[in-house]
């Protein structure tokens, strides 16, 4: 986009199927990962202990998604190459010709200095320099370092995923306490679980990208006892989180249910062959990925709601 | 030649310059909220301990 390229002298008067819309450029962002930063970070930012003006808790909303959507452009700046191979990315905007890699590494790095700076100003700045330590996280340590090096890049990548709550709860408070990194502990380990499940029934994409995913690595069945263990793990921090001070009655109910159901899911798929997930097309592999999604709502939907309540005198365990 | 309003070249990147100015809009608002917050110094007048309970 120079200012040749606006030239009419040299503009075809064809209209161009390939030509980016503004949608294009927006999906760089990756709207539906941000969508679980904006709902994470605002139940980190609502369950703390400190009220925050509506506007400028919206605004640290705004630019906590605005941070985690310019990690994702500069994910898929750097990822175009196993985009393009990949069946479940192969649309991307970079991929599919719509945009050119160097103009998302642009709108990546902009919105990232934008998005850290404004969360500064408009909070505090000790919210700014862990909304930075995410992108570099992600970006750094994550993209460029160690996704396509070790077959634990998904628990590494999870870690990124997992700070927006503590982001919010930082933005709010300007202090760190224990609360806010259970609720990254809950993100942190409900990915590995979440992603292996998808990567057992999207087997050929991450094989032929060449990503080390621990299907690739160490077997499909050692990937499904991975989900077991995980899962075990993630219920032991999931129930025990009721009893922290953001947890409550109605967090307990829901843990109990949902990580009854979510062994459930994940002991069925330790158990099953690849023959038994080749007959039915990974149904069981299938409704984990989607328990999980619903697991993760419902966990952080149940902390909103006890903070919410609290107020009135109930929620929590006082 | 310099570029008639009409030009083909409008129509094509339109809603790419109405995304652009709706985000340049949006980013102003932001700043004077931002601003008339800070200055006013808001904090919703409720002490912390109220809300810790």
């Amino acid at each position: 986009m120079t200012d040749a390229s606006i030239n009419a002298s040299t503009v075809s008067a064809q209209p161009c199927a390939d030509e980016a819309s503004f949608g294009d450029y927006f999906a760089l962002l990756k709207p539906r990962v941000m969508s679980l930063v904006v709902f994470t970070a605002l139940v980190g930012l609502l369950a703390a202990p400190v009220p925050v003006h509506p506007f400028v808790g919206f605004c640290a909303i705004l630019f906590i998604a605005i941070g985690g959507g310019a990690s994702g452009a500069l994910n898929m700046w750097w990822d175009a190459d196993i985009d393009r191979i990949m069946k479940r990315t192969r649309r991307r905007s970079i991929p599919s010709g719509k945009v050119d890699a160097g103009e998302a590494l642009a709108i990546g790095l902009t919105l990232s200095g934008l998005s850290v700076i404004m969360l500064g100003l408009a909070t505090n700045w000790l919210a700014g320099a862990f909304l930075a330590f995410t992108i570099f996280f992600y970006v750094v340590v994550y993209t460029m370092w160690l996704k396509r090096l070790t077959p634990q890049n998904i628990v590494i990548g999870g870690a990124a995923g997992a700070f927006p709550p503590v982001i919010g709860w930082v933005a709010a408070t300007g202090s760190m306490t224990l609360e806010p990194w259970l609720m990254f502990a809950l993100t942190f380990m409900w990915t590995p679980p979440h992603f292996w499940a998808l990567a057992l029934f999207m087997r050929s994409d991450y094989d032929d990208a060449g990503v080390p995913m621990l299907t690739v690595t160490h077997g499909r069945r050692a990937t499904r006892w991975h989900i077991l263990v995980y899962t075990g793990l993630l219920a032991l921090l999931a129930v025990g989180t009721a009893f922290s001070g953001i947890g409550g009655p109605i967090y307990l109910t829901v843990a109990i249910v949902m990580n009854a159901l979510f062994l459930r899911g994940a002991w069925q798929i330790a158990r099953r062959t690849e023959d038994d997930s080749e007959a039915d097309n990974f149904k069981a592999e299938r409704a984990f990925f989607k328990l999980s999604l619903l697991y993760l709502f419902l966990h952080f939907g149940a902390i909103l709601l006890e903070a919410l309540i609290k107020p009135f005198g109930l929620g929590g365990w006082s | 030649m310099s570029l008639r309003k009409s030009h083909e070249l409008h129509q094509r990147r339109f809603s790419r310059n109405l995304g652009v100015g709706l985000t340049l809009a949006a980013f102003i608002v932001i700043i004077f909220g931002l601003t008339i917050v800070k200055v006013s110094g808001t904090s919703l007048g409720l002490p912390t301990q109220e809300v810790q309970n």
